[in-house]
């Protein structure tokens, strides 16, 4: 008799070789219990090698989905559930799973070479080493082939059909339904229906065998989450980027161009907006980072709504060209979609690490606005805004992503053009009361003038500008007069975004203190604490530069304050910089790694004794 | 021309800026900011659609001294500008404004690169063989073993001959054409204007501080006759103070002959064709060098070829059209949604 269970939520890991199809497996999952009504948050964990030689532990891609009907808000610490296609997955796995974690194991792998290659001194299934978990232990490989040898394939079109035998053993553990998978197929396969035949076969076959083998293990059912009444729809943080983008570009009813050049983990973005010339995007993909940026301020300057995309590396290209931008007082867009450093460092995981480079990286005295995106849905708020403030502010924005929201995905709760908050482009008056930079009382920013209007030709450039005309000035008090009206004006964005908010109205002891994307998991541990009584607060900063005008109110509410980041303490320091009254404890990992709410709770107890 | 002139009612002092030019006296600049400005005049272009954008170096200050709209840049990086402005707005009339250091050494991936995707924008190309702003260091076209401030024992390095290297990046378009000749730089100006795509005019410039006379071979009063070939489209290819000089085709190269020499007759000197698809003649004009050949000026290519940003408006309207999506709107409700109450 097999039993039901019910669960808040549950966090299953999807893992195999970089060719296993364990991505895709992943993301059928997490749609099909989206569209069940789940809240879901999932992160893709794969080599940075496109095909790591097979069966190793390097090789190992992986997607982890945390879904349920609440407290998700991030995608999980440790998987309640492991599908492992092969030994190394298992391997790579087995340091971090929940005790009396089920997992769902390709028996057919575990050859005794296998066993080795992957690193275990003998077979796993022979001896005690998973005797605290629950195994399914199913022969994937050859269930797979037997039941699909009358349709014509070979060996290998066969093998790419394993990952939908396990997904269905998934399916059944989870009471999910089929048809969301199959209607994919159906789509992608229209061409070629043996392949879409022995796809949804195979994925069958898959919930029959946990239905007649595994009568003994439980099944368990996830009951809806509660959200905000609306219509949703799955989104990484890459696409809800991209669609910010979209967005804003239409809202003043210009062009949006991307100049950019392809480099991980940004390149999402450039693939997502390819899509989108229908509504009038002008992608340039062009010959490095530099030119990807400079094509942009080219743009900018001719009227378009111009972006740029990178990672840190490119970052490190485009420094001298955003230099450029903040001299000539252009609107730009730099998405910086983090990933580990220095130098190449760790293309595929994620880090925090790029705020100093972010804020202070250029030569000379050069300020702009740094703002940095937290779920992988609200990429989508923070693009739009970070387009509002440098058309509003006529400056360049650095937007700040990672990859961990970049490519994990959640609900985004689909948004109506209308409901969007208003983007004004400060139009030119009279050309008689005209100076190129002659600049706004209020926001000190210039206005935004494009070639192709009369009377108003001007000349921009990198040199220092005479302060009103624009001309080149090499007067030493001029210089100084533009440098502080440049610090200035970035500062007076403060007086043009909403005041930092904090969760723990009560709490005097403890405030924890986030930025960018590690809010689900600091916004879960700090909830769990609250929900234990413990004497804690958490406030998280997507305005970093500058800073919203209020922060020192809350910071003075708490007798101590934890930065907790995903480098060695950036934020810290450039709070001790801007808010030196305060002392700042940090909590750092430098993994390539999320951090876990296990991990963090550990430490805020510290503290909190 | 003339006609036009009047229509706009622009003349070449329209185009002078209220600022102070700033280059040495004697400088070859000036003379080609006289032939673009008497250019854009014949051309009729309005100020407000003309964009002058450079990149770092003597000549890069350009845009400052026309009053069209400008964008002086960094250096090497004008061409990856001026190719954001020309998408942003196809409709104006961009110049790319660069010298041999900032398109050839620093900048030489975007040259190659801006030639390649042939955007309908016009590169000046200021070639003094030398840096100048910097006072005085070899550049990539400074001739191997030449002594400057960097190279006192004479550089190691072979040069570019820059339209060799953009015969093999895929121009379309590409003129050479001395400072000293006002009058055929200006009409190389208006004949790069008109080529749809990116026309590449090298201007053989002199800097009279740090590298005085570098093409004086070429550009002296007694010299010039025998050492330039004036080319221009369906004239038989021609020199030399009586024209009895002429380019001949030998094999798979070329030779000077002269007529009336040797049984040679104006039927023997190859015949200019600037439209000719086939480059291999136009690339053994541009690497004709002295003593053995004259140095080959006037409009060298002119073919027509795809134009990079009517290609990417031409898919816009394309997707337009048969897209399903009408507004982000759409788009958002598109696909996978689900309804939570």
């Amino acid at each position: 008799m097999s039993t039901t269970i019910e669960l808040e939520s549950v966090v299953i890991k999807f893992a195999g070789d970089s060719g296993d199809g364990m991505q895709l497996a992943g993301t059928l999952f997490t749609d099909t219990t989206a569209n069940s009504g789940n809240e879901i948050a999932t992160f893709p964990d794969f080599p940075s090698e496109i095909r790591a030689p097979q069966g190793t532990v390097a090789g190992v891609s992986g997607f982890q989905v945390h879904f349920g009907k609440s407290g998700v808000h991030s995608p999980g610490d440790a998987p309640d559930v492991l599908v492992a296609m092969n030994p190394a997955a298992l391997k790579s796995n087995l340091h971090n799973l929940k005790t009396a974690c089920t997992i769902i194991l390709d028996a057919d792998t575990f050859s005794k070479k296998d066993c080795e290659k992957a690193g275990f001194l003998a077979n796993p299934l022979e001896d005690t080493s998973l005797t605290d978990y629950k195994i399914i232990a199913a022969p994937i490989t050859s269930l797979t082939k037997t039941n699909l040898n009358d349709l014509g394939l070979d060996n290998k079109a066969m093998d790419r059909c394993k990952n939908m035998f396990a997904l269905g053993i998934v399916y059944w553990l989870f009471n999910q339904p089929l048809e969301q998978t199959i209607d994919f197929y159906k789509k992608k396969f229209a061409k070629q229906p043996v392949l879409v035949e022995a796809n949804i076969r195979t994925l069958q076959a898959g919930v029959n065998y946990g239905e007649t083998m595994q009568s003994h293990t439980s099944s368990f059912t996830i009951l809806p989450a509660d959200k905000l009444p609306g219509i949703y729809r799955n989104m990484t943080g890459n696409q809800a980027t991209a669609w910010g983008f979209l967005a804003a570009a239409k809202k003043i009813n210009r062009s949006l161009f991307l100049g950019t050049y392809p480099i991980t983990p940004a390149t999402d973005i450039l693939h997502e907006l390819t899509k989108h010339k229908w509504a009038g995007v002008k992608i340039f993909q062009a010959e490095d980072e530099i030119a990807g940026i400079c094509s942009a301020i080219g743009a900018s300057f001719a009227g378009d709504v111009a972006i740029t995309t990178t990672s840190g590396p490119g970052m490190a290209l485009k420094t001298e060209a955003i230099g450029l931008a903040i001299m000539t007082e252009l609107p730009l867009v730099i998405v910086n979609v983090q990933r580990g450093g220095p130098s190449t460092g760790l293309p595929t995981k994620t880090e925090q690490s790029d705020l100093f480079q972010a804020i202070y990286g250029r030569n000379g005295e050069s300020p702009l606005v740094v703002i940095a995106a937290s779920t992988p849905a609200n990429c989508f708020d923070w693009a739009y805004e970070a387009t509002r403030i440098a058309i509003e502010h006529v400056t360049p924005v650095i937007l700040l992503s990672e990859s961990y929201i970049a490519n994990g995905a959640e609900p985004w709760r689909i948004k109506k053009m209308d409901e969007l908050p208003e983007i004004n482009v400060s139009e030119v008056g009279e050309q008689a009361d005209w100076k190129p930079y002659k600049r706004d009382e209020k926001s000190l920013a210039r206005k935004w003038v494009s070639p192709g209007l009369k009377g108003f030709e001007h000349r921009v450039g990198g040199l220092e500008k005479e302060d009103g005309s624009g001309n080149v000035s090499y007067t030493p008090q001029n210089h100084e007069r533009m440098t502080l009206l440049r610090k200035n004006k970035i500062e007076r964005v403060a007086d043009f975004i909403p005041l930092q908010r904090y969760k723990g109205k009560t709490a005097k002891k403890l405030l924890v203190v986030g930025w960018g994307g590690q809010f689900g998991i600091l916004f879960g541990a700090v909830s769990e604490m609250q929900s234990e009584g413990k004497d804690i607060g958490f406030t998280h900063f997507n305005y970093i530069h500058p800073l919203p005008k209020n922060t020192a109110e809350i910071f003075e509410k708490f007798e101590k304050i934890v930065v907790c980041e995903l480098n060695n303490g950036q934020f810290a320091d450039y709070l001790r910089a801007q808010l030196p009254q305060f002392d700042y404890l940090q909590y750092n990992k430098m993994q390539g790694l999320p951090f876990t709410i296990k991990e963090l709770k550990e430490n805020f107890n510290q503290l909190l004794d | 021309m003339e006609n036009s002139t009047l229509q706009c009612g622009l003349t070449a002092k329209d185009f002078v800026s209220n600022q102070q030019v700033k280059w040495c006296p004697g400088c070859g600049d000036y003379a080609v900011l006289n032939a673009v400005q008497k250019a854009l005049a014949e051309l009729n272009i309005k100020k407000e659609n003309a964009v002058f954008v450079s990149g770092i170096g003597c000549s890069s200050r350009f845009p400052y001294y026309m009053s069209t709209y400008g964008f002086h840049t960094i250096h090497g990086r004008a061409s990856a500008v001026a190719t954001g402005v020309k998408i942003a707005n196809p409709g104006l009339s961009v110049w790319i404004v660069s010298g041999d250091g900032d398109s050839l050494a620093i900048g030489g991936n975007h040259f190659i690169h801006v030639i390649r995707r042939n955007l309908n924008m016009n590169l000046i190309l200021f070639n003094n063989e030398i840096y100048g702003l910097t006072k005085g260091q070899y550049s990539p076209t400074s001739k191997r073993g030449v002594i400057t401030k960097s190279s006192p024992h004479g550089t190691i390095e072979n040069p570019f001959i820059p339209g060799e290297l953009a015969i093999g990046a895929g121009s379309n378009f590409y003129a050479r054409v001395p400072d000293t000749n006002v009058k055929l730089m200006t009409q190389v100006m208006i004949a790069a204007e008109k080529h749809n795509g990116l026309s590449l005019v090298e201007i053989l410039q002199n800097c009279v501080i740090f590298n005085d006379d570098v093409h004086e071979a070429i550009t002296g009063k007694e010299s010039k006759a025998d050492n330039q070939l004036i080319l221009e489209h369906g004239k038989p290819m021609l020199f030399g103070k009586e024209l009895k000089k002429g380019i001949r085709l030998k094999g798979l190269s070329l030779e000077v002959v002269t007529i009336g020499e040797n049984g040679v007759t104006e039927n023997d000197i190859l015949i200019h064709d600037v439209h000719s698809e086939n480059s291999t003649l136009h690339y053994m004009l541009v690497r004709m060098k002295l003593p053995e050949f004259p140095v080959a000026v006037g409009v060298i290519r002119d073919v027509k070829g795809p134009v990079y940003e009517e290609s990417l408006y031409d898919q816009i309207e394309q997707e337009k059209l048969t897209s399903k999506f009408k507004s982000l709107d759409d788009l958002f409700v598109s696909g996978n949604t689900f309804r939570i109450k």
